[in-house]
């Protein structure tokens, strides 16, 4: 069982960003014995949990996952997908277990596929609080009731052991709920006894797919090959290349701490390890150390806030251009005195954002003074408030204002630059992720729930 | 007078989870490395001041095989909230580029 290396292929950082069937087809020549990749993260925002959707387009997701199934089936290894339809919700892993049962009827495939849910109910949770057996991560403080019903959908990131329980009990094809980005592609090796430094640094290394590549943009994936005292990474695309500092490099993408990564069950240590170029495509690294810790499972939380109406203008007009500080200011006041005069008490405790795009939107901070003015400016007006309707009436009470608030008095009256009617564009809420906290577990399987479903026969879940 | 445009080949930022920043400064070459990778200019003080970070949480890690200072410091409202700017703080490391380093 010990022999090595294992060959994991990574085809791309996310499923449904393209994953490239020449490339696919050579890391299956090379000798994979697994094939394994990411499908979200929480980089793009907290709607993807607490709504359950994916940001990827469905076909996109389709078009990569048939790639990978065909190419599991065909030479015979598993296809592991974790963090299913961005957030791994539960809804999130439902719906690509529906694109997953799609794919195999029309390519006449019929894999034993698992599902992993790693999505927790909230009574769960609060027992558990109440046990002491959950803690905050700076820089959040203890976790209340109160939070947990805030929130619209809670996961706790899996580690590696759900994986490997679904391998060893014959699945063909992973759909796994939320998961940290290694342990998805750390679990093959490990289930095949290899080196834990060496499979779980493998994997961190490989979640991105091809940014530890000297090209990043040339490829998608990466062929990660993991033995009992180091590891190998190579690109997928032969054009490509690794080299030592593409791949040490990696480490600092994304980490808070480029030495030490906390996982479910441990710590990964890097701070020794050492890369060196084997050719001059492919880098080995050696030194990388698990330390054994007691498991934690990192809780996600997304909640639904306020509700916000926005609206966007352009200006050209130099007078206002050379007064731009001055006329932000002027127009926030009058916008909020009319809408208050407008709605009345009604209106509630609302909050009104002019962020002036061209000029200092993206910071927010004045620029200093003498700052030359631009050609022109984007006006983005953020009204959020208890309800959506309620951000609209915001919104349309301030209309006018908006669109034609003067610079110069008693002038005629200005008509800024718009490109819609109607004007304002309902968002919707706000959403936000409430939870930076662990869960101690005594079973790294105690918080997750394993289905099946045999695509046979027309057979479902 | 130098800068840390002037020192560095390259500055990035990004969000580390939903509530935290991380900045990599790539210096020009070892030297550099070496004289300013522990500037108490961009010390914890500068990311309270620039950030509005929480200095005692502020952390400092330098590589030197990379030649790299990385500092991560906790953002003061969680990703995606009502007054989000920056969803990915890609852009939050223009603000360092001319931080005086002598």
């Amino acid at each position: 069982m010990t022999e090595g290396p294992i060959r994991i292929l990574v085809p791309s950082g996310s499923l449904g960003s393209g994953v490239r069937e020449a490339e696919v087809r050579r890391g299956v020549a090379l000798g994979a014995h697994a094939i394994a990749t990411d499908a979200g993260s929480t980089d793009s925002g907290a709607a993807y949990l607490a709504l359950g959707v994916s940001k990827n387009d469905r076909g996109a997701v389709k078009r990569d996952l048939a790639i990978l199934m065909q190419a599991g089936a065909a030479a015979g290894i598993p296809v592991i997908v974790g963090t299913a339809g961005q957030a791994g919700g539960d809804l999130n892993v439902d719906w690509t277990r529906d694109i997953a049962v799609e794919i195999a009827r029309e390519h006449g495939l019929t894999p034993r596929v698992a599902l992993l849910y790693s999505e927790q109910d909230k009574a769960t949770l609060k027992a558990l609080n109440a046990a002491g057996r959950i803690r905050p991560l700076p820089p959040l403080g203890p976790l209340d009731d109160a939070t947990l019903d805030g929130c619209d959908h809670i996961v706790a990131a899996m580690g590696p052991e759900p994986y490997v329980a679904a391998l060893q009990a014959g699945a063909d094809v992973i759909i796994g709920g939320r998961t940290t980005d290694t342990a998805v592609l750390a679990c093959f090796a490990l289930m095949r006894g290899m080196d834990a430094g060496a499979a779980w640094h493998a994997a961190k290394i490989a979640e991105c797919g091809a940014q530890c590549t000297v090209r990043p943009a040339d490829g998608a994936g990466v062929l990660i090959a993991v033995g009992t005292d180091g590891f190998e990474v190579e690109p997928l695309n032969p054009a490509n290349r690794c080299d030592p500092h593409s791949v040490s490099a990696h480490m600092l993408y994304e980490n808070a701490n480029p030495f030490r990564l906390t996982e479910p069950g441990g710590v990964l240590d890097v701070t020794r390890a050492r890369y060196v170029a084997l050719d001059d495509r492919r880098v080995r690294v050696t030194g990388s150390v698990w330390e054994p810790q007691p498991y934690t499972m990192k809780l996600e939380g997304a909640a639904r806030g306020r509700y916000q109406t926005v609206m966007l203008i352009g200006i050209q007009d130099p007078d206002v251009l050379c007064r731009l500080d001055e006329f932000h200011d002027r127009m926030l006041a009058a916008l909020y005195e009319r809408a208050r005069r407008s709605l009345g008490p009604e209106a509630g405790d609302f909050h009104i954002s002019l962020r002036l795009y061209g000029w200092n939107a993206v910071s927010g901070d004045r620029p200093p003074p003498g700052a030359p003015p631009p050609r022109e400016v984007g006006v983005l007006f953020v009204a959020t408030a208890e309800t959506q309707a309620l951000a609209t009436r915001i919104a349309k009470a301030c209309n006018a204002w908006f669109f034609h608030f003067p610079i110069v008095p008693d002038q005629e009256l200005p008509s800024y630059g718009f490109a819609f009617t109607p004007a304002d564009i309902e968002r919707g809420p706000v959403f936000e992720f409430r939870l930076n906290h662990v869960v101690a577990v005594d079973d790294p399987l105690q918080l997750v729930r394993t289905a099946w479903i045999d695509v046979r026969e027309g057979a479902d879940a | 007078m130098t800068t840390v445009r002037d020192a560095c080949r390259h500055v990035r930022s990004k969000n580390a989870g939903p509530y935290w920043v991380t900045v990599d400064l790539f210096f020009r070459d070892a030297e550099r490395f070496a004289r300013y990778a522990g500037s108490p200019a961009l010390g914890p003080a500068l990311f309270e001041r620039l950030f509005g970070a929480d200095p005692a949480l502020v952390q400092h890690h330098r590589i030197a095989d990379l030649g790299i200072l990385k500092v991560s410091y906790p953002r003061t409202s969680p990703q995606g909230g009502e007054v989000e700017r920056d969803m990915h703080c890609g852009q939050q490391f223009v603000r360092l580029l001319d931080v005086r380093l002598e």
